[in-house]
């Protein structure tokens, strides 16, 4: 199967070659040795990608981390604490309904122009994902589950330690995968509405001078390190849960 | 009359109804039932009668609307930590492995965790789940859970052991072989025993004593029996014992119109 997924790359790369050969379709859809050019300019020949990638991905992470433990900690809290979840629930709808990019000039306004808008920007996508996710969990724990945790002694404490987070922690890790890529988006749509660095910053100005080329480059860069940072979560994952049954796995006796 | 082990006094159980109305459906009412240390008491009755109600009201989880619980001689508030419980359901954690999870009571009340540890592989031994320290739950079969479960009620040595239709989802083969070894650890600890189970015959092979529970709503028990086999028993062959028959027929007798009251109501819902 690996052979002909990379055929089909293959393909359409030798499509895309010939036919940007026609002048008019080059300029509006780059070349494919131009767009590796550019590649191979930021890593190697001029290096200056680094400084970018650096910032960019300094933001993911950062607001990836934020996000997640914020998303964590409220959704334990509103998952156990009825009152508190019967109060908020109509505001925790509305703030997920809204386009919350469009925060992104109020962030700039609040945090400056350096990595913090798009830290504060990825911060509200990765959140509520994280936080539905949880709340879900913590709501459907098993009342077995709880009741037997409760008859062997354990304390509110304990129940939140051995059961409410292990629990919520698989329903955090099927979210992680979205949230990860949806950290990196707030990232990079930040850095594209206003900022002196990062990879959003140099589509941007690639884009204003029309250079289509360094654009698809930018975007196969970012597509491959949003890949990388998918399989981390993987990595992570795996590790993480391996006492969850896997599919079609079968079980030794 | 020494002090019962777990005493349920005229215990009521109304639950409100779904529809905020304000007819509650009353489960349990008036039902009294005393269990003495060591002694060994089934309770069956037709399904959907309150069973496992009057047992959650014994472990503390369930708050009676009223009437009151005392254990060894004390009001009973909040969960009841002298008991044991073995739940019908999977009750495992399914992150833990065989081992952690037998020894979760241990650990929750501050056991050191090498003595714990220890402990545990002494546990899982006796219910034959030897070598199977670092199976997690999914890894296991039915009946491996359930030993592991019998492991992890036990360990914690509670003075009541609470058991709710702990086999019903067990082959009939498993089943014979975990009662017979439930059987085998009550009579080298000899604590109090209240086993909730619909199978009459399980019920008579076990105990000492059968309490009868009528068809809910409003259950409550309707007859009592003692159960004077001899044992040690094998629950397979005391059931061709001639008094064994003789127990069985005078407590399904009781039964029987219970279980088509129960039935009968459960057609008409």
């Amino acid at each position: 199967m690996r052979f002909w997924q990379v055929l089909l790359l293959v393909i359409v790369l030798v499509a895309w070659h010939f036919a940007s050969q026609d002048r008019n379709f080059a300029f509006f859809f780059g070349q494919p040795v131009g767009v590796a050019k550019v590649i191979w300019a930021w890593f190697v020949t001029n290096a200056d990608i680094y400084r970018h990638l650096g910032v960019t991905l300094t933001e993911t992470v950062l607001a990836f981390v934020i996000g997640t433990v914020a998303g964590l900690a409220f959704g334990l809290w509103l998952g156990l604490s009825r009152g508190a979840s019967a109060l908020l629930d109509p505001y925790i709808t509305a703030a997920n309904s809204m386009p919350r990019v469009i925060l992104a000039p109020i962030f700039g306004m609040w945090f400056g122009l350096g990595i913090w808008s798009k830290v504060a920007l990825a911060v509200t996508l990765v959140f509520f994902i994280v936080f539905f996710n949880v709340y879900q969990g913590v709501r459907e724990v098993s009342t077995t589950l709880l009741d037997n945790a409760r008859m062997l002694g354990a304390n509110r404490k304990q129940l939140l330690r051995h059961v409410y987070i292990p629990s919520a922690t698989s329903w955090v890790f099927s979210s992680l995968h979205t949230s990860v890529g949806l950290a990196f988006v707030g990232a990079v749509v930040g850095e594209y509405l206003g900022s002196a660095s990062g990879v959003g910053y140099l589509i941007l100005q690639a884009e204003g001078t029309l250079d289509v080329n360094t654009v698809f480059a930018g975007i196969v860069v970012l597509t491959l390190f949003a890949l990388l940072l998918d399989g981390l979560v993987t990595v992570v994952e795996d590790r993480l849960l391996s006492w969850k049954p896997r599919a079609g796995e079968t079980e030794k006796i | 009359m020494p002090e019962a082990a777990l005493l349920l006094e005229n215990i009521t159980c109304t639950f409100a109804s779904n529809d905020g109305g304000k007819v509650g459906y009353t489960a349990v009412k008036n039902a009294s039932l005393a269990i003495a240390p060591g002694e060994f008491v089934s309770v069956v009755g037709p399904t959907g009668c309150g069973k496992s109600t009057l047992l959650n009201v014994g472990a503390g989880l369930l708050a009676p609307s009223s009437g009151q619980v005392k254990v060894f001689g004390k009001p009973l508030h909040g969960v009841n930590h002298r008991a044991g419980y073995m739940f019908q359901g999977e009750a495992l954690m399914p992150w833990r492995s065989a081992l952690s999870n037998v020894t979760a009571g241990l650990e929750f009340a501050g056991v050191p965790a090498a003595q714990a540890q220890e402990q545990g592989r002494e546990w899982l031994k006796r219910v034959g789940l030897g070598g199977f320290e670092n199976r997690y739950p999914h890894q296991m079969s039915g009946g491996m859970r359930k030993r592991a479960m019998l492991a992890q009620t036990l360990i914690r040595d509670p003075d009541v052991i609470l058991m709710d239709e702990p086999f019903s989802a067990l082959d009939v083969q498993t089943r014979q072989l975990m009662e017979n070894e439930v059987l085998d650890l009550w009579m080298a600890k000899r604590k109090a025993v209240l086993f909730i189970t619909h199978d009459l015959d399980e019920a008579i092979a076990m105990s000492d004593r059968v309490v009868v529970l009528s068809a809910g709503p409003a259950t409550h028990p309707i007859g009592e029996f003692d159960i004077d086999l001899p044992r040690p028993r094998d629950v397979a062959e005391v059931r061709t014992n001639p008094r064994f028959v003789e127990l069985h027929k005078a407590i399904w007798d009781v039964l029987r119109e219970e279980v088509l009251k129960g039935y009968a109501q459960q057609k008409r819902a």
